[in-house]
C-alpha cells in the first residue's frame, strides 16, 4: 500500500526548513482506529445497563478520551521525537514526581492509590510513567552506547527503571509495575545489552522472586499484599476457591467458553446480569469473547498482531537509535499488556490488573497508549522524512 | 538537528535483526498461545461452558406443597393442614451494615419472644444453606403480630410475610401416636434414597403415620425459576411449576373409637388396641398419656420437647401399644393353654386339683388372692383364672421335650417379635428362655468378678438384674405371664385375633388405600398374608368357651364387668406383679362378638391394680363403641383377682 502524498500527510512540523511532507503510518492507523471502533461498540453493549438512565455513559467518555488521544497523537506524529532527549533529566523527573504525587493526592480505589481526581478524570500517572520511562531509558541508553557492553551501564539502565517501578509496586499497582521492567528489559534487549548481563538480570530476578514470596514472609516480612498473593495463586487453580479468588477468573471463563464460535449477542448473560466482573475494562476481552465469539476475538486479536507487526518494523526502520530504543520499549509495553490482560481473561495469566490498551475502558490508559502510537508515527514520518532527503525510498 | 549522533541512522546491524527477530518470536508465539487456548475454549468447550452459563444464571425457588389429608375409614379428617403466616427475612432487603442488621434482629426477637443471638443464628445459617431464598424467623406468627411487621415496615427492613402451609391435627392429643409428627429432614434423611427430591426445610413425617406413608403424603414442590444476576437481584421469572399436594391416605381407624380408647385411657399411664381379628385392620390404637402433635407442625419449642419427652410426665411420646413392653399376667394363660394342649400335656377335659398353692421346690406359687378353686378343667381354670392349673402346666412344661414348649407356642402366636403393623419403632419384647437367663447370669457373674461392686449397687442394677440362672420356677412364672416376659397389647391382640380366627396370625393394618384430594381411591394398600398356624379346633373351642365364661358366668373373673352388656363377650383379665411397691400391671383382652368374634380389644394400664378393676371396664367402653351400643354410664368394675 502506497499512501497518497496528500491524503495522509501533514504538513512538516518545522516551518524553518521549508514546507515539507510527513508521513505516517497507515496501516497503523487503521489498525489503532478498528481498535477503537471495537472498543466503542464492545463498551456500549457491555455497559448499557449499567447506568439507569443513561445507557451512554461510558460509550461517550470513551470516546471523548480517544478524541482527545487522537488529537494528540497527530500533533506528536509531526513533531521529531528526537528533540523529546533533550528533556531527558525532566522527563525523568516529571515521571517520579507524578507517581510520588499519587502517593500523596491520590483517591483510594480498592484498597489502593492509583490515580489523582481530576475535573473531568482520574489521572493515573503510573499510565504515563510508561510513556515517560520509555522516552527518558532510551535517551540514557543513547547516551551510553559506547559503554554498553559495561556492568556498570546495565546496572545504572536498570536501576534508573527500578525506581519508578518500585514506586508504582508500592501503590500498589503491580500489573504496571511489571510493565515498568518489561520496558527495561526491552530497551537493553534492542539496545545490544550482552547476553551474560541478562544472564545476571536474570539470576537477580528469580532472586527477588523468591525473597519477596517464599524468604521474606518466611521471617515475617510480607511484601506483597494478601490480594495480591491470592490473585497470583488463584490463577493456578481457579475452580479451588470460586467465591473469592478464583471467581473473576472463572466467570470470565466461562463467559468467553460460552461465546462458542460466533458469540451469544443479547444473550450475553454473563455480562448483561453482571457475572463477569470490571466488564468494560480488565475483562473486556472476555466481553467480546461472549458477545461476538471466537470470529469477534480474533477479529480484534489480529488487528493486535497487525498493530504489532507495524511497531516491529518501525523500530527497523527508523532514522536513529533513539528511535529504534522508543519503538522498542513501546512494543514491549504493548506486547506486555496484550498478552497480559487476554492471557488473564482466559485462564493462562494470574490477574494482576492490566489494560488492555485501546479496548479497556479508562482515559489515562487511552491517551497514554495514543501517545505512544503517536511517537510510533513520529519515528515513522522522520525516517520517511530521511529517506526521502537521501532520495531513498523505503517501500511501506 | 540537534545532536550529532542523531545523523547517524543505523543500518540495520547484525545484532538488532537478531534481536528484532527474537522480539517477533516472541510475539508470534504468545499470538499462537492466545489463539489455541481460544480455539480450545470457544470452540472445543463452548457447549460445556454455555451450559454454565445459563446456570449460572437461574435461580429455582420453592414453592412448598401441603401434605396429604389423612383420613379415618369412613372419611372423616385426622389430619390436614392449615395455612399460617411465617415471618420470614429476605436477603436482599437485609440491611449492609453489620450495627443495623444487628438491631433488626433485636427488634425481631423483642418481638416474637425469643433470644436475639438465636435470630441471628437461624437467619444466619439458612441464608447460607439456600441462598436467594429466605430464611425463616417463626413459622406461625400471630395475627397482630403480623400486623405490627407490616404497619412497622420501616423498623423491620428485608422482612416479609408468607403464607405456608402448617401441619394440623384438628383431635390434638386423639390419636398422636397413631398419626405421628413431621419435622425438617434431617440430617440421616438427607441421605437416605427414600427422601430423594425431598427439599432442604421441608418437613417430612419423622414418626408413626407421617413417617410409615411418608412417600404418599408428601407433595411434590413447585418451583419458581427466575434469572438473577451476579448480586442475585431478581430480574425476571422464567415460569413457575404449581405444587402439587400429597395424596389423601385412609385409614382403616375409626374416630369415634380412637377416641372412645383415648377417652377410656383418661390420661393414666396405658395403651389400647382395637383390631378386626380376621384381616388385622385396626380400628383404633392409642397410648396414655397422649401430647399434641400440632406442637411438632412448627419449629417445636424446647420446653415442650422435654416435656413430650420427660419421665416424670410419663414419657407422652412413648407408644406404649406397640412399644410398652410389659409382663402380661394372666392373659398369657391363653398362650400356655395353646401350648399345654398342642403339646399333649393336657386335654381340654384333663382335672387337675387347684388347692390354692402349688410348691415347686423350695418356693410356694400360690393363687391370687389365696382362693382355692378345687378340681378344675381347662374351661373352668380361664374362668375363674385358676393360677395353680397354669402352675402345674408350666412345671410339666419345663420338664418336657425341650423345655421350650411354653416359649415356642408364645413366639408362633406373635410374641417375641413384631408384629409388622405399618407403624415405624415397634419393639419386640421378650420371651423368657433358658438361654435367656443363663446367658443373661454369666454376663452378670463375669460384671461382679471384673467391677466388684457393693451389695447396694448390685441392687440397684449394677451388673443388670439376671442374678441368677433358669429355674423350673421361671418357667412357672411365665404360664401365667409374671417374671421376665415383656409383651404390648398389640401382640396380645394378634394372639388372641389367632385363636379367635382359626389360627392365623394376622399383620396388623392402619393403611387403607391412597386416594386424591377428592376421596377417589388411587390405590389399595393390600394387606400381606397371614401367617397360618395348626390349632385344632376342639382345643380352639375349649378356650374361646372358657374366655367366654369368664365374661359371662358368675365366678368369671370379668362377669361383674360385662353383665349387662348387650353384646356377648369373650375376654380374660390380667394383672402382673412389677416388684415390690409398685403398683400391679393391669390388663384386660376382649374378643367380642362371641361366638364368632370379630374383633378383638385390649387394654393395659402400667398401674391399674387387678384386671378387672380397671383394663375390663376400659375395653367395655371401647366396645361399646365399636358395636354402637351404649354402655350406659360407667361400665361397672370388677374386684375378682385373676
Amino acid at each position: 500500500m502506497h499512501a497518497s502524498p496528500y491524503g495522509t500527510s501533514v504538513k512538516g512540523f518545522r516551518e524553518g526548513h521549508g514546507p515539507r511532507f510527513i508521513r505516517i503510518d497507515a496501516l497503523l492507523l487503521l489498525a489503532v482506529l478498528a481498535l477503537v471502533a471495537c472498543s466503542l461498540y464492545t463498551i456500549g453493549t457491555a455497559t448499557r445497563g449499567d447506568i439507569d438512565g443513561s445507557p451512554y455513559y461510558f460509550v461517550i467518555r470513551q470516546a471523548a478520551y480517544c478524541g482527545v488521544g487522537f488529537v494528540l497523537m497527530l500533533l506528536i506524529s509531526r513533531m521529531d521525537y528526537s528533540r523529546l532527549r533533550e528533556w531527558r533529566v525532566g522527563l525523568y523527573g516529571a515521571m517520579i514526581a507524578g507517581i510520588l504525587l499519587v502517593y500523596a493526592l491520590g483517591s483510594v480505589t480498592r484498597g489502593s492509590k492509583r490515580a489523582i481526581e481530576l475535573p473531568f478524570f482520574q489521572l493515573q500517572t503510573s499510565e504515563l510513567g510508561k510513556v515517560l520511562l520509555i522516552l527518558t531509558l532510551s535517551a540514557f541508553v543513547v547516551d551510553r552506547i559506547r559503554q554498553l557492553g559495561d556492568r556498570e551501564t546495565t546496572s545504572r539502565i536498570v536501576l534508573m527503571a527500578l525506581i519508578p517501578a518500585m514506586l508504582v509496586i508500592g501503590q500498589p499497582d503491580l500489573g504496571s509495575g511489571l510493565v515498568y521492567i518489561s520496558i527495561v528489559v526491552a530497551t537493553l534487549f534492542v539496545a545490544g545489552t550482552k547476553w551474560t548481563h541478562f544472564a545476571a538480570l536474570g539470576a537477580l530476578g528469580v532472586t527477588a522472586i523468591v525473597v519477596v514470596l517464599v524468604a521474606a514472609p518466611a521471617v515475617g516480612v510480607e511484601v506483597l499484599k494478601d490480594y495480591q498473593k491470592d490473585r497470583l495463586t488463584a490463577f493456578v487453580n481457579p475452580a479451588e476457591n470460586p467465591a473469592e479468588e478464583g471467581y473473576q477468573q472463572t466467570q470470565s471463563l466461562v463467559a468467553i467458553g460460552a461465546g462458542g464460535k460466533t458469540g451469544r449477542g443479547e444473550e450475553a448473560t454473563q455480562t448483561k446480569l453482571d457475572f463477569l466482573p470490571e466488564h468494560h475494562t480488565d475483562f473486556i476481552f472476555s466481553v467480546v469473547g461472549e458477545e461476538f465469539g471466537f470470529m469477534g476475538a480474533a477479529l480484534v486479536l489480529s488487528l493486535f498482531a497487525l498493530l504489532i507487526w507495524r511497531c516491529l518494523r518501525i523500530l527497523t526502520m527508523s532514522k536513529n537509535l533513539y528511535g529504534t530504543l522508543i519503538a522498542g520499549g513501546i512494543v514491549a509495553m504493548l506486547m506486555h499488556q496484550i498478552f497480559v490482560n487476554v492471557g488473564m481473561t482466559i485462564g493462562i495469566m494470574p490477574i494482576t490488573g492490566v489494560t488492555l490498551p485501546l479496548m479497556s475502558y479508562g482515559g489515562s490508559s487511552v491517551i497514554v497508549t495514543f501517545l505512544a502510537i503517536g511517537l510510533l508515527q513520529s519515528i515513522h514520518a522522520q525516517a520517511r522524512e530521511t529517506a526521502l532527503a537521501k532520495g531513498r525510498d523505503l517501500a511501506i | 538537528m540537534y545532536l550529532d549522533s542523531d545523523n547517524r541512522r543505523p543500518s540495520l546491524t547484525p545484532t538488532l535483526a537478531l534481536r528484532v527477530a527474537m522480539v517477533s518470536g516472541v510475539a508470534l508465539v504468545a499470538f499462537a498461545l492466545i489463539f489455541f487456548r481460544l480455539w480450545y475454549l470457544q470452540v472445543l468447550s463452548g457447549d460445556k461452558y454455555e451450559a454454565e452459563a445459563k446456570q449460572n444464571q437461574v435461580r429455582k425457588l420453592i414453592v412448598r406443597a401441603p401434605r396429604g389429608e389423612i383420613v379415618d375409614r369412613q372419611g372423616r379428617v385426622l389430619v390436614d393442614n392449615r395455612v399460617g403466616l411465617a415471618i420470614k427475612v429476605s436477603p436482599k432487603g437485609l440491611p449492609s451494615d453489620e450495627g443495623d442488621r444487628s438491631k433488626l434482629y433485636g427488634r425481631l426477637a423483642r418481638l416474637l419472644d425469643m433470644k436475639p443471638g438465636k435470630v441471628r443464628k437461624d437467619v444466619e445459617r439458612q441464608l447460607d444453606a439456600v441462598q436467594y431464598s429466605t430464611a425463616t424467623v417463626k413459622a406461625d406468627a400471630s395475627r397482630p403480630i403480623v400486623q405490627y411487621v407490616l404497619e412497622n415496615k420501616d423498623d423491620f427492613p428485608g422482612v416479609e410475610v408468607e403464607r405456608v402451609f402448617l401441619r394440623s391435627y384438628p383431635h390434638r392429643a386423639v390419636g398422636a401416636h397413631l398419626f405421628g409428627t413431621v419435622g425438617e429432614l434431617n440430617k440421616e434423611q438427607r441421605k437416605d434414597q427414600r427422601y430423594r427430591g425431598v427439599a432442604l426445610g421441608d418437613r417430612v413425617g419423622q414418626s408413626g403415620i407421617e413417617s410409615q406413608y411418608d412417600r404418599f403424603l408428601r407433595g411434590k414442590n413447585g418451583g419458581n425459576r427466575v434469572q438473577v444476576d451476579a448480586l442475585g437481584t431478581l430480574r425476571r421469572g422464567l415460569g413457575v411449576t404449581p405444587p402439587q399436594q400429597g395424596r389423601q391416605l385412609r385409614l382403616s381407624v375409626d374416630l369415634d373409637v380412637q377416641r372412645a380408647g383415648q377417652k377410656a385411657l383418661g390420661g393414666a399411664k396405658g395403651a389400647f388396641v382395637a383390631m378386626n381379628v380376621k384381616n388385622g385392620e385396626v380400628l383404633g390404637l392409642g397410648s396414655s398419656p397422649s401430647f399434641d402433635p400440632n406442637l411438632f407442625a412448627k419449629v417445636i419449642r424446647k420446653r415442650d420437647l422435654d416435656r413430650v419427652y420427660s419421665k416424670e410426665n410419663g414419657e407422652p411420646i412413648l407408644n406404649r401399644a406397640i412399644q410398652g413392653g410389659y409382663p402380661t399376667g394372666s392373659t398369657f394363660k391363653l398362650i400356655t393353654a395353646t401350648a399345654a394342649l398342642e403339646g399333649g400335656l393336657i386335654t381340654p377335659d384333663t382335672v387337675q386339683y387347684d388347692g390354692g398353692s402349688l410348691k415347686v421346690g423350695d418356693v410356694v406359687f400360690k393363687n391370687a388372692g389365696n382362693v382355692v378353686n378345687g378340681p378344675v378343667a381347662l374351661r373352668k381354670a380361664l374362668s375363674v383364672s385358676s393360677d395353680v392349673y397354669f402352675y402345674r402346666l408350666g412345671q410339666e412344661a419345663n420338664g418336657s421335650g425341650k423345655g421350650l414348649l411354653i416359649q415356642d407356642w408364645a413366639k408362633r402366636l406373635g410374641l417375641g417379635r413384631r408384629t409388622g403393623i405399618d407403624l415405624p419403632g415397634e419393639s419386640k419384647g421378650l420371651i423368657p428362655s433358658p438361654k435367656y437367663r443363663n446367658d443373661g447370669f454369666a454376663a452378670f457373674r463375669r460384671c461382679v468378678e471384673r467391677k466388684d461392686p457393693t451389695p447396694q449397687e448390685i441392687s440397684f442394677g449394677e451388673c443388670g438384674f439376671l442374678d441368677r440362672p433358669w429355674s423350673v420356677g421361671d418357667n412357672v412364672n411365665l404360664s401365667v405371664g409374671q417374671g421376665d416376659l415383656q409383651a404390648d397389647p398389640l401382640q396380645l391382640a394378634v394372639a388372641y385375633a389367632a385363636i379367635a380366627n382359626g389360627g392365623r396370625i394376622v399383620r396388623p393394618r392402619l393403611g387403607q388405600r391412597i386416594e386424591d384430594a377428592g376421596g377417589r381411591p388411587l390405590q389399595e394398600l393390600e394387606a400381606p398374608p397371614a401367617r397360618k398356624l395348626k390349632v385344632k379346633e376342639e382345643h380352639r373351642q375349649a378356650i374361646l368357651e372358657g374366655l367366654r365364661s369368664a365374661a359371662s358366668e358368675p365366678g368369671g373373673t370379668s362377669e361383674p364387668v360385662f353383665a349387662g352388656f348387650k353384646i356377648p363377650v369373650a375376654g380374660k383379665t390380667g394383672t402382673a406383679e412389677k416388684g415390690a411397691g409398685r403398683a400391679d400391671q393391669s390388663w384386660y383382652v376382649a374378643l367380642a362378638p362371641y361366638p364368632s368374634p370379630k374383633y378383638v380389644v385390649a387394654v393395659t394400664f402400667e398401674a391399674g391394680g387387678f384386671g378387672a378393676e380397671t383394663a375390663a371396664p376400659a375395653a367395655r367402653g371401647i366396645l361399646s363403641e365399636l358395636f354402637g351400643v351404649s354402655g350406659g354410664g360407667p361400665a361397672p368394675r370388677g374386684t375378682a383377682p385373676d
